[in-house]
């Protein structure tokens, strides 16, 4: 019997109860879409997030004060016992390789701003103009921190959007005096960029020199050094020479953390890829089910049509015809149940990506052959043991039953 | 061409045994006409069965065109079925999905006959039974007499050496049954063996061989 013939016979066999087939069909439709759209949503998740980290600045190495034993993680946000303070001095060393273009010493607090009447609670970073060029954060207007000398204290601040209007709303803030904590500064900036850096939001900051937020906060240790090297090839030499150059400041003894985007890219990389692999074998328990309900309606179809059976095998088909004409069926009911599932899937990840464009939710090539691969095979899988009861069949007492 | 020697089909009902055939000996000629008559339940269905390799003997050797038959293995034995042995049932059993075209052409779709040849030799088929009109007919559009035809097309179309039919007249009324009897002679005329089993003593009368059939044994073997 020629496959044409097959598909032809069984295609018109399932053609014959349109209702149950369709079900089925959704059924098998239903979990082959969801494992798309879930594996979908979780690598948009993982692009989204590894993406955000690579706006943090290109070929950021960060330098954190104190050693921590495990590497891969993110170190905690908090200083932790660290031996020895990073100091601007620390920062100023590293700008003396050739494979780094950029030091930004920072160090961040929390300080009362006010004028006038108005006060707020907001976020400080103390840093240099470089800062700039590493975070590629644009002013609105006025000017950064001017390039100098990082040990010089200047009473000048650079402030976020959000500070301008909730402390000046329509008033011109350039040129004004503004009281952080108990020192006067004066506004020669305001800064333009909206987003989130380091966990804070941009538009919500107050940024002034690195040497005034160390006798403002009394903080003798940076909090961070950030470095951004020439290229991403040079990233490693370049962590080795930070690595170097401080143990060698700090009387041989290494104790500070040095961590690359790529080390903090590749760690949330993992997490999200293992949370893509968990909801997809969640999914895919819905096509186990998919494949239980196959199973099911062709164990009534071989019950119903053993009239039919008993007729084929007097025609002469054999046992194994008859086998390979249910399981065809089967394979009919989950390919074309994936096939469905698969255009759903497709369809469905679109439409998330219509409603938050951000999210670049596409279901990953293995993900897709996998939700298909599976929904045939368990097609076929429990196409097997009704279709071997129909090729069983006793042709005489099926024939007889009308 | 059909040889059976010592025949024997037990049925386990229960813990009862039930000798459907006991010891039958037969042998039937290439293109004979032999009508099996008898009361339900004296073996002649169960005879069928094993002369169309539905079903196999308890005991015996079955010989179809001097081959040993009751050895086969399940495939083989569909060959056999598909290629020798024409089926022509009571109730018909038509595929209801089918086109009357369709269901003519089934053996062949089952033993692989390209669909080109097919075509032409189920409509060959149609025009010799006058059903070329029907051709696209789903069979609960046919007629009775309509659909038997559509059955012996279907039974005849691998050019069998025998044809076998039970009961074929026993779901039609007087004037188709006596036309499906009458195309059932013309292919014998041509030369195809033609076993038929009844209990229309009528149609039995018209066979030119009469096997009786009671309590599993052939009681009477009228070459008349």
């Amino acid at each position: 019997m020629h496959i044409r013939d097959q598909i032809h016979f069984s295609g018109a066999a399932l053609l014959r109860y349109r209702l149950r087939t369709f079900l089925i069909l959704l059924a098998v439709a239903i979990g082959v879409a969801s494992i798309i759209i879930l594996t979908g949503l979780g690598e948009g998740a993982r692009r989204y997030v590894t993406g955000e980290f690579a706006s943090l600045g290109t070929n950021l190495v960060i330098v954190i004060p104190g050693k921590t034993e495990t590497s891969g993680n993110v170190p905690s946000m908090f200083i932790g016992d660290t031996p020895r303070d990073l100091t601007i001095e620390d920062a100023e060393s590293l700008t003396r390789s050739t494979q780094v273009r950029h030091v930004a010493p920072l160090i961040i607090g929390s300080a009362q701003v006010s004028w006038q009447q108005k006060d707020r609670e907001v976020p400080i970073l103390g840093s240099t103009h470089e800062l700039l060029d590493i975070r590629q954060w644009k002013l609105s207007r006025g000017r950064f921190l001017p390039a100098g000398d990082p040990e010089r204290g200047s009473p000048i601040c650079v402030i976020g959007n959000k500070v301008r209007e909730e402390l000046f709303g329509n008033e011109n803030a350039i040129g004004q005096s503004v009281r952080i904590g108990d020192r006067q500064f004066r506004v020669i900036g305001i800064l333009g960029s909206e987003g989130r850096s380091i966990g804070l939001d941009v538009q919500e900051l107050v940024i002034i020199p690195v040497a005034s937020a160390q006798s403002l906060f009394n903080a003798p240790s940076l909090f961070r050094i950030f470095v951004e090297a020439r290229s991403r090839e040079a990233i490693p030499r370049v962590k080795e020479q930070i690595i170097q150059t401080l143990k060698a400041r700090h009387q041989n003894e290494e104790d500070v953390t040095v961590i690359t985007q790529d080390a903090v890219l590749s760690t949330f990389d993992r997490i999200l890829t293992a949370l893509t692999l968990t909801v997809a074998g969640i999914a895919a328990i819905s096509l186990a089910v998919a494949g239980i309900l196959i199973m099911n309606i062709m164990l009534v179809t071989v019950s119903q049509r053993t009239a039919e059976i008993g007729l084929l095998k007097a025609l002469g088909a054999s046992g194994r015809q008859i086998l390979a004409l249910f399981l065809m069926e089967a394979t009919l009911l989950s390919s074309t149940g994936a096939a469905l599932g698969l255009f759903l899937g497709q369809l469905g990840n679109a439409y998330i990506h219509s409603l938050y464009p951000d999210l670049q939710s596409s279901a990953p090539l293995w993900a897709t052959g996998a939700a298909v691969g599976v929904a045939v095979c368990t097609g076929l899988l429990f196409g097997v043991l009704p279709a071997r009861r129909a090729a069983r069949l006793d042709p005489v007492i099926a024939l007889a039953r009308k | 061409m059909i040889e059976l020697d010592g025949i024997q089909r037990i049925f386990q009902v229960g813990d009862q045994e039930v000798h459907a055939l006991k010891d039958v000996q037969l042998n039937i000629e290439d293109g004979e006409y032999v009508s099996v008559m008898g009361p339900s339940g004296s073996g002649k269905s169960t005879l069928l069965n094993i002369l169309g390799l539905l079903d196999r003997p308890t005991g015996g050797t079955y010989r179809l065109d001097k081959q040993l038959v009751t050895e086969l293995t399940d495939s083989e034995m569909a060959g056999i079925r598909r290629n020798k042995i024409g089926f022509v049932f009571q109730f018909f059993h038509l595929l209801p999905r089918l086109t009357a075209a369709e269901n003519i052409a089934l053996p062949m779709v089952l033993g692989g006959v390209p669909a080109g040849e097919r075509e032409a030799r189920t409509q060959k088929i149609m025009e010799a039974l006058d059903i070329s009109d029907r051709a696209h007919h789903k069979p609960d559009q046919l007629s009775g007499g309509q659909r038997q035809r559509v059955a012996i097309g279907r039974a005849t179309i691998m050019h069998p050496s025998v044809i076998l039919a039970d009961e074929p007249t026993g779901n039609l009324d007087r004037h188709s049954g006596a036309e499906v009897i009458e195309i059932l002679e013309r292919l014998n005329d041509s030369g195809i063996t033609l076993i038929v089993v009844t209990h229309d003593p009528e149609i039995g009368k018209r066979a030119k061989r009469h096997i009786q059939f009671i309590d599993g044994t052939i009681r009477q073997d009228d070459k008349g």
